[in-house]
């Protein structure tokens, strides 16, 4: 059997900040490996330690996001591919998501991808749904629990709003994975040691099955951002300053006022 | 192709060339500046760069021809036929949208055994709802509510696709925009619409403290999901103008390789969506333990407890408690922030509440922008004095 986990470099603790001028300012290059995908690398490699598959990771980003790839081999992943091009730069979730899929079609035939619930940058739980999409496939999001595989299908439990849900899904099929699903094991020493030199493969747009630019990158993304801006702040409102016990005694007589105590 | 052009000799200082990225995507190679893969189409480089050196070139682009596609339609949510109220929120936006445009309002209704429930949106000002309604749609299995989904909109051709950002939406919206090849912006807190009907939808963005305005120029449907509570309901009225058609769709193309074997009710828990009155605890406390008094003024004024993102990190609080962008949307009548700096990722999730009472030591915090009472201080003295209070009342 072989898996496909989607990975993805994001920013690291610090966040994009914005000067007086309205101007995006990011210290430090500070990244990591978006931490919802480390439950979608570690429930690979849990059915893998169960019924046996080979685990592959794939990443649309620059060439520094090796970096992920080079975890996920320590974690115990078998390979890892890396798909980078300029003409990829720009991509909204649309292009991503079809980017993606190309990009897994020449690496082999996944019986199973595996997608973070979200990142935490673009933070649209949406390119594993679109990826499926492209290739054709049925997906189930939000999988909370995996509770079997089977030879041609995987039970999952998948956690809706009010309802607990048990799924079977025929291969080939694509799921998103929740938060705490299973524990993320720490990337080992050992393989570290033992993956330092291993191969990443490439791949660039000549490398796609389509390689017209038009579907890829900004080309390829129906959306636009026009305009950024800093939030708005309300005018109707009133500061308070004093001492501890002062300000306890004002709230008090305010929510006592709005009748919330 | 599209992109950004670097003109070299118009470029003299490259380290302030590069700096103006802040994602790292403008690098030097052979002493050449270019642009690499980690560009995000910001266009700080155009606007802010050296006059000429950064320059957005466009291809001429397919013009769809949006007079062909008319209507703004929302998604209705709902299990086995409870309808989510998240519809009737973007119903009451879709119908302001609609007005500016001079466009219909329409409803597509997936599922099984729903034709009744259908004439009751009618009073909602929907002029028409689009009713599939199969045995095969009785639970949510993503092929065959892709095929109904993609059956109104080629059937309807509508201008604009609102979708709820539930669990169920935030599967269904991206499958079906993916279809149809057009875009999508996930968790919209503001929709507007352009004379050109043009949607305009603005989110939180970059993963920053800072707003993004999208558009969808070239495309249509357009597709935007929404949070539950970031719009109005409307209010149900007597008439209910509108009609009821009922759809129909070969049934291959209802078939799952998805089998759903078990339902069950989850246990009812406590939503902090609902929530009147709401207590945030953010990162300034500074112990787990420190929550003790948080929840005593909880009780006490009989408020449920919400936390940052950071302190769900830290594992101090159960997920479904978080409020903002990645966790849930509040609106209630009052909300407490205690030691909360505000960012924008936070307060898309809690400002439309009725009254926001904010704590923060540090007066230049972005919480105060929204906050209605700013209270500049410590919390650690002024919730303790507050409890006090309220004990010896
Ligand atoms: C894509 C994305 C999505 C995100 N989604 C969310 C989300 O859904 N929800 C969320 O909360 N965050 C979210 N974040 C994180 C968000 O950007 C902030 O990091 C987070 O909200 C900060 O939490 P905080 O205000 O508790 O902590 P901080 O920003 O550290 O603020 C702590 C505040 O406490 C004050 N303080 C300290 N001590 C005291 C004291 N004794 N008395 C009074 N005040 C004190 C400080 O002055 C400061 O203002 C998201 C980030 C990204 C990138
Ligand atoms: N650039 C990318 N490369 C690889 N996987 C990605 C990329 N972007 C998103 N994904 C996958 O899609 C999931 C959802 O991402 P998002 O839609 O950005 O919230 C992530 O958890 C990843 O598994």
């Amino acid at each position: 059997m072989e898996i496909t986990v989607c990975i993805k470099q994001v920013p690291g603790t610090t966040e994009v900040k914005v000067d007086e001028r309205g101007n995006l300012i990011r210290d430090g290059i500070d990244s990591k490996m978006n931490p919802y995908d480390l439950y979608a690398v570690e429930t690979a490699l849990k059915i893998k330690e169960k019924s046996g598959a080979t685990v592959n990771v794939i990443t649309m980003g620059p060439p520094q996001s090796e970096a992920v790839i080079r975890e996920a081999f320590m974690m115990g992943v078998d390979e890892g591919y890396l798909l980078t091009d300029r003409k990829f730069a720009g991509a909204d979730v649309l292009a991503t998501s079809y980017t993606l899929s190309q990009g897994i079609m020449k690496t082999g035939k996944p019986q199973l991808i595996i997608c973070g619930k979200q990142t935490t940058d673009g933070d649209t739980a949406q390119v594993g749904p679109e990826m499926a999409e492209y290739m054709g496939i049925p997906h189930v999001a939000n999988v909370k629990k995996i509770l079997e595989v089977k030879e041609n299908s995987i039970l999952v439990e998948m956690d809706m709003p009010t309802t607990l849900e048990t799924v079977e899904i025929q291969f080939p099929c694509l799921i998103t994975v929740e938060k705490g699903i299973f524990q993320p094991r720490l990337p080992s020493y050992k393989r570290k040691k033992e993956t330092k030199d291993k191969l990443i493969t490439y791949f660039s747009l000549k490398d796609f099955d389509d390689r017209d630019d038009k579907n890829y990158g900004i080309n390829g993304s129906p959306t636009q951002v026009e305009r950024i801006f800093p939030p708005e702040s309300n005018t109707d409102k009133e500061t308070w300053t004093g001492s501890g016990e002062e300000l306890g005694n004002k709230l008090f007589e305010k929510l006592a006022e709005l009748k919330f105590i | 192709m599209s992109g950004i052009v670097v003109n070299q000799d118009k470029i003299k200082d490259v380290d302030l060339a590069i700096g103006l990225c802040p994602f790292s995507a403008i690098e030097v190679k052979n002493g050449v500046v270019e642009i690499n893969a980690a560009c995000k189409m910001c266009m700080i480089c155009v606007k802010k760069g050296p006059e000429g050196a950064f320059i957005f070139q466009e291809d001429e682009k397919l013009e769809v021809d949006k007079n062909l596609w008319n209507g703004i339609a929302v998604y209705v949510d709902h299990l086995d036929g409870d309808i989510h109220p998240v519809t009737f929120e973007l119903i009451g936006k879709a119908r302001e949208l609609a007005a500016k445009i001079k466009h219909p309002v329409y409803a597509v209704f997936i599922g099984d055994n729903i034709k009744e429930k259908a004439e009751d949106l009618l009073h909602y000002g929907i002029d028409e709802v689009f009713v599939y309604d199969n045995v095969e749609l009785k639970d949510f299995r993503i092929e065959p509510y892709t095929a109904a989904f993609e059956n109104f909109i080629e059937k309807v051709k509508p201008s604009t696709v609102l979708v709820g950002a539930t669990t169920l939406g935030r599967s269904l919206a991206p499958r079906v925009a993916a279809r149809f090849k057009t875009g999508l912006t996930a968790d919209c807190t503001i929709l507007d619409v352009k004379e050109n009907t043009d949607l305009v939808q603005i989110r939180p963005a970059f993963g920053g403290n800072i707003m993004a305005q999208i558009i969808t120029p070239n495309h249509r449907p357009q597709f935007a999901t929404v949070r539950y509570k970031i719009f109005n309901s409307p209010e149900r009225n007597g008439t209910g103008n509108g009609k009821v058609s009922i759809c129909e769709i070969s049934q291959e193309k209802l078939y799952s390789s998805i089998n759903v074997l078990r339902k069950s009710q989850k246990e009812l828990e406590e939503n902090i969506s609902d929530a009147e009155v709401i207590i945030v605890a953010g990162r300034g406390i500074k112990k787990e333990k420190d929550l003790e008094m948080i929840n005593e003024l909880a009780e006490a004024i009989g408020a449920q407890v919400a936390c940052t993102r950071p302190l769900i990190e830290a594992g101090w609080g159960d997920p479904r408690k978080q409020i903002g962008l990645s966790g849930r949307t509040v609106r209630p009548k009052l909300i407490i922030t205690c030691g909360v700096s505000g960012s924008v990722q936070f307060k898309a999730g809690m400002n439309n509440s009725d009254v926001i009472v904010a704590i923060d030591e540090d007066p230049k915090a972005p919480i105060f922008d929204v906050a209605h009472y700013g209270i500049v201080g410590d919390i650690y003295q002024i919730i303790p004095s507050l409890l006090e209070k309220i004990k010896t009342k």
